[in-house]
């Protein structure tokens, strides 16, 4: 499937364009996933991957840890470079981007991590937290206004306002989860990535985090890729899946059809690894 | 070997600055030789309490009181377990209660007897293997260390031997090599194993696994819950198996625990449990879990209580929307959702769904 590049669902210009992207690292310092499961010097952790992103659209990307789902987020938000391949954002060279224009689209996309726990400080009041990406961006605002700002995006978020003053540790991984979300969309970025939001949650709080992403989605008009090791889990909110196995997409296509009807041995594989209930009169 | 767990009334208590609260509440459950019971339950609901009960492993200012037992599978309920260190004699606090005739109240024995217990009889893992791993230790070490500590003055060839032999019950893939290693030399899936050959080094008779699968991914997850259960068949094992994960849940165990804010709300054979659940919880348990098919998305609205503001009676009230005035004038009991299968739920509703 590398080289093509398959279209997004509607034919208006896609958000994000990614083609042949690439990217290794040396054997030595790469994950140990990685290295353990390649021969010779350089493993590749992203190997050619190509897609388009229509704005509104959740794209799931599903594999095994250490198959490169994180390399590829971090080579989307520009924490790392590629060996090569061309991205285009908004229909801009996003890998040319530099100074001021690298600054402007750097804000439309933001990022949700796995554990939002890590990734706060702990020494920092929520609304500082929520609130910093403003500092940052906009540093003219004064400060009650990045507060009033920074509680608006918590109640978006589903918590409320008297969360500003408080502390990380003060609050569940649900709710942690929250919190990350709200700092990730204080700018209201066109594109979030999410690496694996729910799966240091409990299902029924991860329930309610999908929920959260996808309400959130709506409402502010965002472009969503959702990355996770569960198929069924990106399922819920995907529209697309694409199926991602060493370094690149052995499978994408319609959710319920990767679902159904999996073509590729891989995603037959993951499937088939999946736990399942029992089915019951539980059901709506 | 087998181990036999017979629970009674267990109920922990942790001291805050609000006064007691209660992470676990009157808990009771068989688990038989060789059998698998899941325990399954949002965190916080004290699935973690319960096992560090029964591994004496509370933390400190907690207190634990109930009645838990082992009981081997050998000793065919008929006298003490055949171990030489395990006092015999029932505590006298528990002479009256006859249903316990052998075995040690757990909830009551020394920190000395509980040391000759774990490894030996009674094992844990944990959902991250470092909590039971040395960083600076080799794998192969730290293996034998667990069997030492069980059996002192065996030959250094022989431990060398029961070493390897572990890791290769836990299959862990090029065991004389892994035995070398250190902990952050290995992948998720064979830390995971090697605790797990570790934890069975002194060959335990019941396991208590903690959500051992949950920081890992779908694949590497079905390799260990394959590898539980061809131990389980194998060495006869008693699993108490701790998931929020319905589906693993389902995958491990015959029977099923649903726990609540420290109560088991639903019990009964995982079949029953699942197809026809009987406490609301359960099935918005059900319905937020992620299927095959591509369900809309169906959460549980709100959060687990605090255990410093429990409802007065429900502890699931304020989110059940089956909740009516009959629920709050006390914790509903657990009743018998059908004829007499074992299934029984805490809910006013639960029977008459025969
Ligand atoms: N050391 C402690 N002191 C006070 N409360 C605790 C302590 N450890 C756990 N708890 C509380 O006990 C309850 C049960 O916790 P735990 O057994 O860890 O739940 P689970 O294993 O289901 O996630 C929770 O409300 C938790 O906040
Ligand atoms: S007892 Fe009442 S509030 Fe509790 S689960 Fe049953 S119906 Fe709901
Ligand atoms: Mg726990």
């Amino acid at each position: 499937m590398s080289g093509t590049v398959v279209a997004a669902a509607n034919g208006a210009e896609p958000l994000l364009e990614v083609r042949n992207l690439r990217k290794s690292f040396s054997r030595a310092s790469g994950p140990l996933s990685v290295a353990e499961s390649h021969a010779g010097g350089l493993a590749a952790a992203v190997d050619g991957v190509s897609f388009t992103l229509a704005r509104g659209e959740t794209l799931g990307i599903v594999g095994e840890s250490g198959c490169g789902k994180t390399t590829l987020a971090r080579l989307l938000l520009r924490l790392i470079e590629p060996d090569s391949g061309e991205m285009r954002f908004r229909g801009q060279d996003w890998l040319g981007a530099r100074g001021a224009e690298l600054r402007t689209l750097r804000r439309r996309i933001q990022m949700v991590f796995q554990d939002s726990a890590a990734s706060l400080d702990p020494r920092m009041r929520v609304g500082t937290i929520v609130g910093e990406p403003l500092a940052i961006h906009e540093p003219r605002l004064p400060r009650a206004g990045r507060l009033a700002r920074a509680g608006a995006m918590l109640e978006a978020a589903g918590l409320g306002h008297e969360a500003l003053f408080r502390y990380p540790h003060e609050f569940s991984g649900g709710q942690r989860q929250r919190i990350g979300i709200a700092r990730a969309l204080i700018l209201h970025p066109e594109l979030v990535v999410a690496d694996e939001p729910v799966s240091a949650l409990d299902v029924s709080v991860g329930a309610q985090i999908l929920e959260l992403l996808d309400r959130l989605r709506r409402e502010f008009s965002l472009s969503l890729l959702l990355i996770s090791h569960s198929l069924p889990v990106v399922a819920q909110l995907a529209t697309r899946v694409a199926v991602m196995q060493r370094g690149r997409f052995v499978e994408m296509g319609a959710a319920e059809q990767v679902l159904q009807s999996p073509q590729h041995t891989y995603t037959r594989e993951l499937l088939a690894a999946v736990p399942r209930i029992p089915a019951g009169d539980f059901s709506p | 070997m087998g181990t036999r767990l017979e629970l009674r009334d267990l109920t922990v208590e942790l001291p805050t600055p609000t006064g007691w609260v209660r992470p676990v509440d009157s808990v009771s459950f068989a688990l038989g030789e060789g059998e698998a019971l899941a325990v399954v339950g949002e965190s916080g609901s004290g699935k973690t309490m319960l096992a560090l009960a029964l591994m004496g492993l509370l933390p400190p200012g907690a207190r634990a009181a109930g009645d838990a037992r082992l009981q081997d599978a050998s000793a065919n309920g008929n006298g003490p377990a055949g171990h030489a260190h395990i006092t015999p004699a029932p505590s006298a606090s528990l002479s009256d209660s006859p249903r316990h005739a052998s075995g040690k109240n757990l909830l009551t024995a020394s920190p000395a007897e509980m040391r000759a217990l774990r490894g030996r009889r009674i094992a844990m893992i944990f959902q991250e293997p470092m909590t039971a791993l040395n960083p600076m230790m080799r794998a192969g070490a730290q293996i034998a260390e667990a069997i030492r500590a069980h059996e002192r003055g065996l030959a250094a060839e022989e431990v060398r031997r029961r070493v390897l032999r572990a890791l290769e019950r836990a299959a862990v893939p090029e065991p004389e090599r892994r035995a070398r290693q250190y902990p952050h030399e290995l992948s998720g899936g064979l830390r995971q194993r090697v605790m797990i050959a570790m934890a069975l080094a002194a060959g335990p008779g019941l396991l208590i696994a903690d959500e051992p699968t949950t920081a890992l991914d779908v694949t590497a997850q079905k390799q260990i819950l394959d590898l539980l259960e061809t131990l389980r068949r194998e060495l006869r094992l008693s699993l108490l198996f701790i998931t929020h994960d319905l589906g693993v849940a389902a995958r491990v165990a015959e029977r099923v625990g649903v726990m609540y804010a420290g109560r088991i709300v639903e019990e009964g054979a995982a079949t029953d449990v699942f197809r026809r659940p009987a406490h609301p919880y359960t099935t918005g348990l059900l319905r937020a879990a992620p299927g095959l098919g591509r369900n809309k998305l169906e959460s549980i609205p709100g959060t687990v209580p605090p255990l410093n503001a429990l409802p007065p009676g429900c502890a699931f009230a304020p989110r059940c929307a089956l909740h009516a005035a009959a629920c709050d004038t006390a914790v509903p009991e657990l009743i018998s959702v059908r004829e007499d299968d074992g299934h029984r739920a805490r809910c006013i509703l639960a029977g008459g769904k025969a």
